[in-house]
């Protein structure tokens, strides 16, 4: 059975979109587009969540997932609370479990989970009572699941439908749990072709068994594309062994507009952030009239208000 | 006693037959017509209720543009059933503030989904007035809540329920289940 989901079918957590029914995905980004205009209103609050208490959990810094889940929260009439919970390597389950059982005493309703660790947000979720809901606002190498959600929201508004496009997720997809979500969602929501591009150094080996086509190459990687999604080049990978240097990196996998010319006209440029501008994305291209990074950002709080309400309205939250 | 709506037909319901959902948007219509300043919005809620807003837009013949409303998000029942699963867009184009407000709905039972209707309008801006035209008012109200319009008022039993349907050809129906 799926651990995200309640006996009758409905969400009850959401840890990851591998394995997340379609009917599900399709209902949350309808819900998300219910909520598009909440922001414009007098009162940008609905109240739903009104006496629910949230808990943002976060085990590793964030500034744009904590603060959108917290805006998110809020417009939903909820109580937010962050914490920012230092983490060490020593740190031990024991320890997030003490934490939890801790703020599920002040009776918390749902906890939003930031961690490094793979695997952090089912492991609280395993751990607590049926009422509480737990979502995962990344978690190590292994998901990001609303990322991936306002992904593919922002997709459907500029593009209107999957089943006829050819998506790009180009760059260090071996690190990278927002390409992982965002290759769920897009095969889930059948877009027949979603290429990955990167050095043989950054792609995980395997890849194509997601339902993938593995491009070494930019120029033929983004020949009509209709979607690009770049991703961050974290800059701690340059130490290792896996690539040369940053400039050599924006050589062959930096989008500029020369590079971008390959796709269709038309195609949209996204960008999880926070970019490193001049490494894997040149300015112009960021800044261009085909970026659509900054209403990813908008769109993810829709989309993260879509998923909490859902959640608490699995009727036991 | 409070007075009773302006409404055509009273009565008991004895039976599955209902008058023609067509006719009695009609029938409405001309209750409202010498109530509304030209200066009326119009606000339907989902599902039905947008429907018969629709029609009573177009016999009224009124200027301003139709609104609609989906009051998912204001239910006062979300933490006990959850969230309605096809939740459509509120779509209100226009400024609300100091306005009047024909609020449509297709059936007034309860009076829950006016009162969430009237908490979300409140949250775009304030309104001078809100009325509330229905196709029929059953009866079992919950809420400090009538019609100021019903083109059929009777009385439903409680397990009863009745729902408007729409055709592909947009014809309406009324059912009793």
């Amino acid at each position: 059975m799926n651990p995200q989901l309640s006996q009758d079918g409905r969400l009850r957590h959401l840890l990851t979109l591998d394995g997340l029914p379609r009917a599900i995905i399709t209902q949350i980004l309808d819900t998300a587009e219910s909520f598009m205009d909440v922001g414009e209103r007098e009162v940008k609050k609905v109240p739903l969540l009104r006496g629910k208490s949230i808990f943002n959990l976060v085990f590793e810094p964030s500034t744009r997932t904590r603060t959108t889940f917290e805006i998110a929260a809020k417009r939903l009439a909820a109580d937010v609370v962050n914490l920012n919970i230092a983490t060490s390597s020593q740190t031990k389950g024991e320890a997030i479990l003490d934490t939890v059982d801790n703020l599920s005493a002040m009776h918390a309703d749902m906890f939003v989970v930031r961690h490094a660790q793979s695997g952090a947000a089912h492991f609280i979720a395993q751990h607590v009572a049926p009422h509480i809901s737990v979502v995962n606002a990344g978690d190590g190498r292994h998901a990001h699941p609303t990322q991936g959600l306002l992904d593919m929201f922002t997709i459907r508004r500029f593009k209107g439908e999957f089943h006829n496009l050819t998506v790009a997720i180009v760059g260090d997809v071996l690190h990278s749990r927002v390409a992982r979500s965002q290759i769920h969602a897009l095969t889930t929501l059948g877009v027949p072709e979603v290429r990955v591009i990167g050095p043989k150094t950054l792609l995980p080996t395997g890849v194509e068994q997601m339902g993938v086509r593995v491009f070494h190459d930019m120029e033929a990687g983004l020949a009509g594309c209709d979607v690009v999604i770049m991703l961050r080049l974290q800059n701690e990978r340059m130490k290792g062994a896996r690539l040369p240097s940053s400039q050599e990196y924006f050589k062959f996998f930096g989008l500029t507009p020369e590079k971008l010319a390959l796709a269709r006209p038309d195609a949209i440029v996204m960008h999880p952030g926070p970019m490193n501008r001049g490494v894997e994305i040149a300015s112009e291209v960021a800044d261009g009239p085909q970026s659509v990074i900054l209403p990813q950002v908008t769109y993810g709080i829709a989309v993260r208000m879509a998923v909490m309400a859902m959640l608490a309205g699995t009727g036991n939250a | 006693m409070p007075s009773p709506p302006n409404s055509y037909c009273k009565g008991f319901l004895m039976h599955a037959s209902l008058p023609d959902a067509n006719t009695l948007i009609v029938q409405l219509a001309d209750v409202i017509a010498p109530a509304l300043t030209p200066d009326t919005l119009i606000v339907g809620i989902h599902t039905g209720g947008v429907w018969v807003a629709e029609r009573l837009h177009a016999l009224l013949q009124c200027s301003q543009p139709l609104g609609t409303l989906d009051i998912s998000f204001y239910r006062d029942d979300f933490s006990r059933i959850g969230l309605h699963p096809q939740v459509k867009p509120s779509n209100l184009p226009f400024d609300l503030e100091d306005r009047a407000i024909l609020l449509v709905d297709d059936v007034l039972h309860s009076g829950r989904t006016v009162r969430a209707a009237m908490n979300e309008l409140f949250d775009y801006d304030r309104p001078a007035s809100i009325r509330l035209a229905v196709l029929v008012d059953r009866g079992g109200h919950e809420l400090p809540i009538r019609p100021d319009f019903a083109a059929l008022s009777i009385t439903v039993p409680d397990h009863r329920n009745i729902n408007l349907s729409r055709l592909d050809d947009g014809h309406l129906t009324l059912t009793l289940a």
